[in-house]
């Protein structure tokens, strides 16, 4: 950020550290005085929520791997003492499954809101394309982590998407199958693969807190979107970070953290599925292997293609179409609130997204089948056809002249001092 | 079109069908759920002395029966139940594995050495280690797609984490004659909460097979409601302390939002937004 | 405008208390993180053991694990207990009983290392107080050292027939750990 500091260290010590190291002034500039456009709805508060998440994982994590035996034979029983003996194992294990959930649920809201107020657009391009790549580490996280307790579900998950990689058998005859047993270690899933599974599951978050840390500073060079799409122009569109938005998400987290101690407290089992109390058995698979909740969508695409090969190409690309999304989407505005027609194919694809969900806990077989196609379909319609087309003959909406006459009605003049906080410092560079 | 579609999904459907199981009343249910440890300690009794002839639980020790949250048996007591098994031990100084009566900080002896031989004193069936059972059932409930949403939420709301309880209730009630026209296959019996309809367990409980001392009538549905309620408790043993801190911490997040609430309103007023 | 802005006083109170019950929240769940390393529950089960004395004759010795560490339990032949009563207290490297169910001057005298009644069986933890090596002379065939007890071949230190130091590296006679004796051949340690 270019505006002028208005940090002043306020003691001898940190005016020492000032001159050496001035990470005071960097937290005091990025954290305290850094202009938040004035507008943002709740649904700016999943960011933090989200680094809340993370936190909470890296923490209950760290405890858990402290008891947890990543054997083949003592995996599972690892898990139940902790359950069962370790002072508080309980909580950490609950809080480490549920908050995975939790995790999801918020970056599935947090990916949302971006889709919808267009925060991927011009100059945003570099802050999306990384948190896409956190959404895909994070998939990667959770997936091997759901491998450790070694339950049934576990297991056979593992099987099952491992052998994703066989499909490349169709293209290069014994690629896929070699690339399969390099990842199991040997000819099947094993404990040599549980334990290359688990010291990347404890590995990759780390990798994730760096990209979260780019994520933000990406989002601290073009500071942040708004639901009117419009970017800050005058001191009076923005706030100071604290404590308006420090509140804020203060706030929005207790509601969330009230959701995340129900589910800890009262139903942690109920996101889970029952055969992961099974231990893992691999003479014997389950009668539906269903992944986690937040995989569904992506489990529905996977069966809904006929062809192995297709039908893995068709899972990554449903998560690679998101990279371009910036480029895809043709539109002269960032919001979908000042796009009449958009609008309406945005909720469509939001109900897309929640049906290939349910669908993807269905047996794929008969109308189950059916109806994922079809939305399958859709899915990549939406991204590839509706995003670019519609961008082009929709006529949108007028949009307001700045944040501030959104929030205050018209009339109102963007350096006028209504409302104007006191210490809300210059907008981020003017270009 | 779709009516075809919609039809030949039904047929699919009825196929696979799975048994119709009841949602049970259970003290361990909700916010305020507890274990009744009047129920605890029956259900153990039934445990011992009719499930614990085929079935294990590995993950519990004989300590768990005095712990606070369980049974609550007498320290005393749990002390002679556990010196009643034979445990085996070793190697002593002479390298040799020796039996010696159990401490109550062994685990449950099981009755079969390994999978083997539980397979080869059961006809080829493997009685599942049980210590987990309760969790690693659930219920199966057809649900038309535009109402699952709703239910999912309500079954959130409500905390429902009692499906392997209400299995193992309906399954130890669920022994009926076969009808007429199934033909059930050697050694199988008829249950109408199994998936499948044949389970090779034969029907474990009859009216008065155990005896209960304080009362409480020696019924089929009582012996299996208590084994229930105790099964649930070994396999989650910490379910009373973890409702308790759960409620105590909802309290401090509510209060903690409400004042979080009064903050962000006081900050952002001066704002006129 | 002024009349809009709140009391900017009445703001910060309002913030600093839900950022002190924040703090509080904070704190409190810091105690699990930290209690979660503590022994568990299979650890405290293990706490305490009883011990069988009956096959242990006169001169034999065993060692049993109690919360992973070594016990020497060893049933001493008259001469060894006569032995042990005969030393002269202010005469030792360490004069002190290290014996944890008494107080912490009490005089190292063979009687403040055993029980009443019991003499003739010394129970202390069989880790030299030295550097923690596990000392030699539970074995009949063991060197016992200089003193007839206990030999540390980490670094020398020799301990006497009621496993008090006598000559070597080492500090303090071997700790006696807390125990009873539930009948005249069991006892119970922890």
């Amino acid at each position: 950020m270019s505006h002028p500091s208005t940090y002043e260290p306020s003691n001898g010590f940190s005016k020492w550290l000032d001159r050496r190291l001035p990470v005071l002034r960097l937290m005091h500039g990025q954290f305290i005085e850094f202009p938040t456009p004035r507008n943002l709805n709740y649904l700016w508060t999943f960011g933090g929520i989200l680094s809340f998440c993370l936190v909470v994982q890296l923490i209950t994590g760290i405890v858990l791997a402290m008891h947890y035996v990543p054997s083949g034979d003592q995996a599972f029983s690892s898990i139940e003492h902790i359950m069962r003996d370790v002072n508080w194992g309980w909580l950490m294990r609950y809080s480490h499954a549920v908050g995975g959930s939790m995790f999801f649920l918020a970056a599935y809201i947090h990916i949302a809101r971006g889709l919808y107020y267009g925060s991927y657009k011009d100059p945003r391009e570099i802050l999306w394309i990384l948190g896409v790549l956190i959404f895909l580490l994070m998939m990667a996280i959770a997936f091997m982590g759901y491998s450790l307790p070694w339950g049934q579900m576990s297991f056979w998950a593992v099987t099952v998407i491992t052998n994703l990689f066989s499909s490349f058998d169709t293209i290069i005859p014994g690629v896929g199958s070699a690339i399969v047993r390099w990842i199991w270690g040997g000819y099947s899933v094993s404990e040599t693969t549980l334990n290359r599974l688990f010291s990347l599951h404890y590995l990759l978050p780390f990798i994730l807190v760096g990209v979260v840390g780019l994520h933000i500073w990406a989002l601290h060079v073009v500071g942040n979107n708004n639901p009117t799409g419009v970017e800050i122009q005058s001191d009076s569109d923005s706030v100071p970070f604290h404590p308006y938005i420090t509140m804020k998400d203060a706030f929005a987290m207790s509601l969330f953290w009230m959701i995340f101690a129900w589910l800890i407290f009262f139903a942690p089992n109920y996101l889970g599925h029952s055969d992961n109390y099974i231990e893992a058995n691999p003479l014997q698979t389950p009668p539906h292997i269903v992944p986690e909740w937040y995989f569904l969508p992506q489990y529905a695409i996977l069966r809904a293609i006929p062809s192995k090969l297709l039908g893995v190409i068709a899972m990554f690309a449903s998560i690679l179409v998101l990279f371009f999304v910036s480029w895809l989407d043709t539109s002269k505005v960032r919001s979908t609130k000042y796009r009449p027609i958009y609008k309406w194919f945005f909720w469509l694809f939001i109900f897309t997204c929640i049906a290939l969900g349910y669908l993807g806990a269905k047996p794929a077989e008969g109308v189950y089948l059916f109806y994922a196609r079809i939305f399958t379909a859709y899915y990549f319609i939406h991204f590839l056809v509706v995003m670019p087309l519609i961008g082009v003959i929709e006529r949108p909406k007028p949009l307001p002249n700045s944040i501030t006459e959104d929030v205050l009605g018209k009339g109102s003049s963007p350096s006028g001092g209504a409302g104007k906080p006191e210490a809300a410092p210059a907008a981020p560079e003017n270009r | 079109m779709l009516a075809v579609l919609l039809t030949g999904g039904h047929e699919v459907r009825a196929a696979g069908e799975a048994p119709h199981i009841e949602r049970q009343d259970w003290s361990f249910a909700g916010m305020f759920g507890f274990y009744d440890r009047g129920s605890l300690q029956r259900g153990y009794k039934v445990y011992k002395e009719v499930c614990a002839a085929c079935h294990g639980l590995d993950h519990a020790h004989y300590r768990n029966l005095s712990e606070p949250g369980g049974p609550e048996f007498s320290k005393a007591a749990v002390k002679y139940l556990a010196s009643q098994y034979e445990v085996r031990d070793g190697p002593d100084s002479e390298g040799q594995m020796y039996q010696r009566k159990g401490r109550p900080s062994d685990r449950f002896v099981p009755p079969y050495q390994n999978e083997q031989e539980a397979r080869a004193a059961n006809s080829g069936a493997w009685p599942p280690d049980l210590s987990l059972i309760a969790k690693a059932r659930s219920i199966h409930e057809e649900t038309a797609w535009y109402k699952a949403p709703l239910k999912i939420l309500m079954d959130i709301a409500r905390g429902y984490q009692e499906g392997g309880a209400d299995y193992l209730y309906a399954l130890l009630t669920g022994y009926q004659d076969a009808p007429e026209k199934m033909s059930m296959a050697e050694g199988m019996t008829y249950n109408k909460a199994f998936p499948g309809y044949q389970i090779a367990m034969p029907n474990p409980l009859a009216e008065g097979a155990v005896e209960y001392t304080d009362g409480t009538p020696e019924t089929v549905e009582n012996y299996a409601r208590d084994v229930t309620e105790f099964l649930m408790w070994v396999a989650e043993p910490k379910l009373e302390e973890r409702k308790r801190l759960g409620f105590r911490v909802l309290v401090y997040l509510l209060m903690l939002s409400g004042l979080l609430y009064f903050a962000k309103k006081l900050v952002w007023r001066d704002l006129g937004h | 405008m002024a009349s809009d802005i709140i009391d900017p006083t009445r703001r910060d109170f309002v913030m600093i208390a839900s950022a002190a019950f924040a703090g509080i929240g904070g704190a409190a769940s810091l105690w699990p993180l930290i209690d979660q390393m503590n022994p568990d529950a299979s650890a405290e089960a293990l706490a305490s053991i009883e011990v069988d004395l009956e096959p242990l004759g006169e001169g034999q010795a065993i060692t049993v694990l109690w919360r992973g560490k070594p016990v020497f339990i060893r049933h001493r032949t008259p001469e060894e207990v006569s032995m042990a009563k005969k030393v002269d207290i202010n005469a030792l490297p360490d004069p002190e009983a290290q014996n944890t169910e008494l107080p912490e001057d009490a005089p190292a005298t063979d009687k403040n290392r055993t029980k009443e009644g019991h003499e003739k069986w010394l129970v202390v933890v069989g880790i030299c107080t030295h550097l923690g090596c596990i000392p030699k002379g539970q074995g009949l065939t063991d060197q016992k050292g200089e003193y007839g007890g206990w030999f540390c071949p980490c670094h020398g230190s020799h301990y006497d027939t009621s496993g008090r130091i006598r000559k070597g590296p080492a500090p303090d006679n071997l700790a006696v750990p807390p125990y009873k004796f539930l009948n005249d051949t069991k006892i119970k340690i922890g």
